[in-house]
């Protein structure tokens, strides 16, 4: 007896856009008219024959999804991951059956339980109480497990106080803990899951990792979309990799993550459409992104040294620096690295071209996008060439160490390195009472 | 880990079908939780509550009592009090009205289940209908309480109520569901339906007895299903003053169906295409 729970063979989906080919050109009253009645009658006829109707007499064809073919065994967690608009959570919606395929076929055997939102259902006007039962059905739980398991997701959910009161009135963390909570206590034999995790506190996500840990470890099979490498690193054993609608890789989970890492938009030569300011004085005229043993670096794995290459073009002015700004996906400068405010050093006093090499000392940056404003300062510390998105790289996660739980920019530029001495006794207590 | 063989499920193209009507009974647990949140919230944070069930058709009815019995003079059926006609004629077309207004919104009402959980897609307007049933049996009492004051009593006919009360559910959902499928992707209907209820009001023998139609327009003016369930609730609750005229409730009763047939098979048609476009 085969031992495949999903088995999807060229599965495919087709999108159509419509365009307008007339839109923005000339056209003479006669011919608005007759366009207007043709699409008009066109109209009538699709929805007659209950025909999906596309706007527009052009119409294109966009396939979200097009031959895509994996198996999944039964017991494993296998992690799903793309760039954004790359077909998951197309290809979540068709396997749990919320829109049809267009081409291909999935067998799937067992109940299975998907979870593209948390709290979907949820009526603000109804009470905790209310909505965990609402949305339970609704996830596909019986009113008799729900019941079995009301306390638990109560407890979870930590809003005992709050049970009877509309969720219209709950705080948004309340709001998402407790449509977690319930999502938590599913049982099914095939979880699918899209990216929820994204959501509370940083102590909640951890709970929630913990508990998504403790389903793929009951021997249930788990189907989880992230674009949080730490959580499909700890979670997963496999992950199935999507570009543009197909699968471009199957396999290992730390395979597919560093191929993922080396597909990201991340540019480590120089954007020269940043140029913000010209200098009067300097040239930046290349930059490159480095790993410590001079590799091009797009991705930065925190904990590591890294390399920024400069070739700075100087009229010898005397106190020159080239600075740098690391700027998050906010667009918020949190950190400066420079030459002469920092390091006491400036540029030549000879005018010609040089190359500047800065080594970074290991930061442990919080995970996400990252660009990098280069520029040259003169003494009276007025910008001479600025380049705003200079360079660009991505933290995949922030835990070198592997942890789980991936801390990203909202909670802060970063984490201390800090080493823990081990704990010294001061005292038995008899009792542990806080 | 054991599989079960009997739970293989296959996702192809217009596959669902097959499965679809015993879906539909699996899918009940959810339905009655559907209906019963829109019960619940209905009157959720209104002043009067389950009143407003009470107040409108009854302002309705003292409007049309004065307008089509004073004003303009026409007759009731034999001895029934002009205000019971238009009540027993008001009760259905309320729960027809209701019906309709809610059940065809209910879908874009509740995109975020269509677009994130599967289940028949029918659940929502079918559980939109309960509401209006539960509206239905509160503006009952006080047609009980009216019956009481103007000291009339209905006869053993009341026991076929039941059969017109489903007869109106079937004349609601038909269209019900054709609409909340149209609304899905052109919300046009959102501002066709209330339309159509305000001109069915009128159309139908509601502020009046359908007995002043003449013989020769009967047939035609049967077409409206409405006709027939009005004239069958009165025909149920007014003591046999009120008759019953059977070739017009054949008609209505297949037009009904007709409209059943053809909503259904139009949902279950654009119904898998509704997470798309929704």
């Amino acid at each position: 007896m085969t031992n495949i729970v999903i088995k999807s063979e060229d599965l495919g989906k087709r999108y159509l856009i419509g365009h307008d080919s007339t839109k923005g050109r000339y056209q003479s009253l006669q011919e608005t008219l007759l366009n207007q009645l043709r699409r008009f009658s066109r109209s009538a006829r699709d929805i007659i024959q209950g025909r999906l109707h596309v706007d527009g007499d052009v119409v294109e064809e966009f396939w979200a999804l097009r031959n895509v073919s994996f198996e999944v065994e039964a017991g494993s967690a296998v992690g799903i991951i793309g760039r954004n608009g790359a077909g998951k959570s197309t290809l979540l919606k068709v396997l749990s059956r919320i829109t049809d395929p267009t081409e291909g076929r999935v067998e799937i055997r067992g109940r299975v339980a998907s979870l593209l939102e948390v709290g979907t259902g949820f009526h603000p006007e109804l009470s905790g109480r209310e909505n965990i039962f609402l949305n339970g059905t609704i996830l596909g739980m019986s009113q008799n497990e729900i019941k079995s398991r009301f306390d638990e997701i109560v407890d979870f959910a930590e809003i005992e106080q709050f049970l009877d009161t509309p969720v219209k009135r709950y705080s948004s963390g309340m709001y998402v803990r407790l449509a977690f909570a319930v999502a938590a206590h599913l049982e099914p034999e095939i979880l699918v899951v899209d990216e929820v995790l994204a959501v509370g506190d940083a102590d909640f996500q951890r709970k929630c990792l913990g508990k998504m840990n403790a389903v793929a470890e009951t021997g249930r099979t788990v189907l989880f979309v992230s674009h949080n490498m730490a959580a499909i690193s700890s979670l997963t054993r496999s992950v199935l990799m999507l570009d543009r609608g197909e699968v471009i890789f199957s396999g290992p989970t730390e395979q597919a993550i560093s191929k993922y890492g080396s597909m990201t938009q991340a540019s480590n030569v120089l954007n020269e459409a940043g140029q913000k300011k010209k200098g009067d004085h300097t040239n930046i005229r290349a930059a490159r992104l480095l790993s410590e043993d001079g590799t091009p670096l797009a991705t930065y794995l925190p904990g590591n040294r890294f390399k920024i290459e400069l070739e700075v073009e100087t009229d010898g002015t005397r106190g020159l620096s080239c600075d740098l700004f690391l700027v998050d996906e906010k667009k918020m400068r949190t950190a400066l690295g420079s030459m002469s405010h920092f390091e006491g050093s400036t540029l030549p006093l000879e005018p010609g071209v040089y190359t500047v090499l800065m080594t970074f000392e290991p930061i442990n940056l919080a995970s996400g996008q990252y660009t990098i404003d280069i520029t040259t300062s003169l003494v009276n510390h007025s910008w001479d060439h600025y380049i705003e998105n200079a360079l660009s790289f991505e933290v995949l996660y922030s835990n070198a160490a592997g942890l789980a739980w991936d801390h990203r920019q909202e909670y802060g530029y970063g984490n201390f390195s800090l080493t823990f001495a081990l704990p010294t006794l001061i005292t038995h207590v008899a009792h542990t009472e806080y | 880990m054991t599989l079960n063989e009997e739970r293989l499920l296959i996702i192809e193209p217009g596959r669902s079908d097959q499965q679809y009507w015993s879906d539909l009974w699996r899918y009940r647990g959810l339905f009655a939780t559907l209906a019963w949140r829109d019960i619940a919230v209905r009157y959720k944070q209104t002043v009067i509550g389950a009143s407003w069930a009470v107040l409108r058709p009854f302002l309705v009815m003292v409007v049309f009592t004065f307008i089509f019995g004073r004003v303009a003079g026409l007759p009731s059926d034999g001895d029934v009090p002009y205000a019971i006609l238009v009540f027993a004629g008001m009760l259905p077309w309320f729960l027809f009205a209701t019906m309709l207004g809610d059940a065809s919104g209910s879908l874009v009402a509740n995109t975020q289940l269509v677009g994130k959980i599967y289940f028949p897609r029918m659940i929502i307007p079918g559980a939109a209908s309960m509401v209006s049933l539960v509206d239905f049996f509160i503006s009952f009492l006080i047609l009980f309480l009216m019956m009481l004051w103007y000291g009339f009593m209905p006869d053993i006919r009341i026991l076929m109520l039941p059969v017109f009360i489903i007869l109106a559910l079937i004349t609601g959902l038909g269209p019900s569901l054709l609409f909340g499928a149209l609304n899905v992707r052109y919300r046009d209907f959102r501002y066709i339906i209330p339309f159509v209820i305000q001109f069915g009001l009128y159309v139908s023998p509601v502020g009046f007895s359908s007995s002043v139609i003449s013989e020769k327009w009967r047939l035609l003016y049967s077409l409206n299903p409405m006709t027939g369930v009005i004239d069958g609730f009165r025909w149920c609750l007014l003591a046999g003053e009120s008759n019953l005229y059977l070739p017009g409730l054949l008609l209505g009763a297949c037009v009904a169906f007709l409209f059943l047939w053809f909503g259904v098979y139009y949902f279950r048609a654009t119904e898998k295409s509704f997470a798309d476009v929704i």
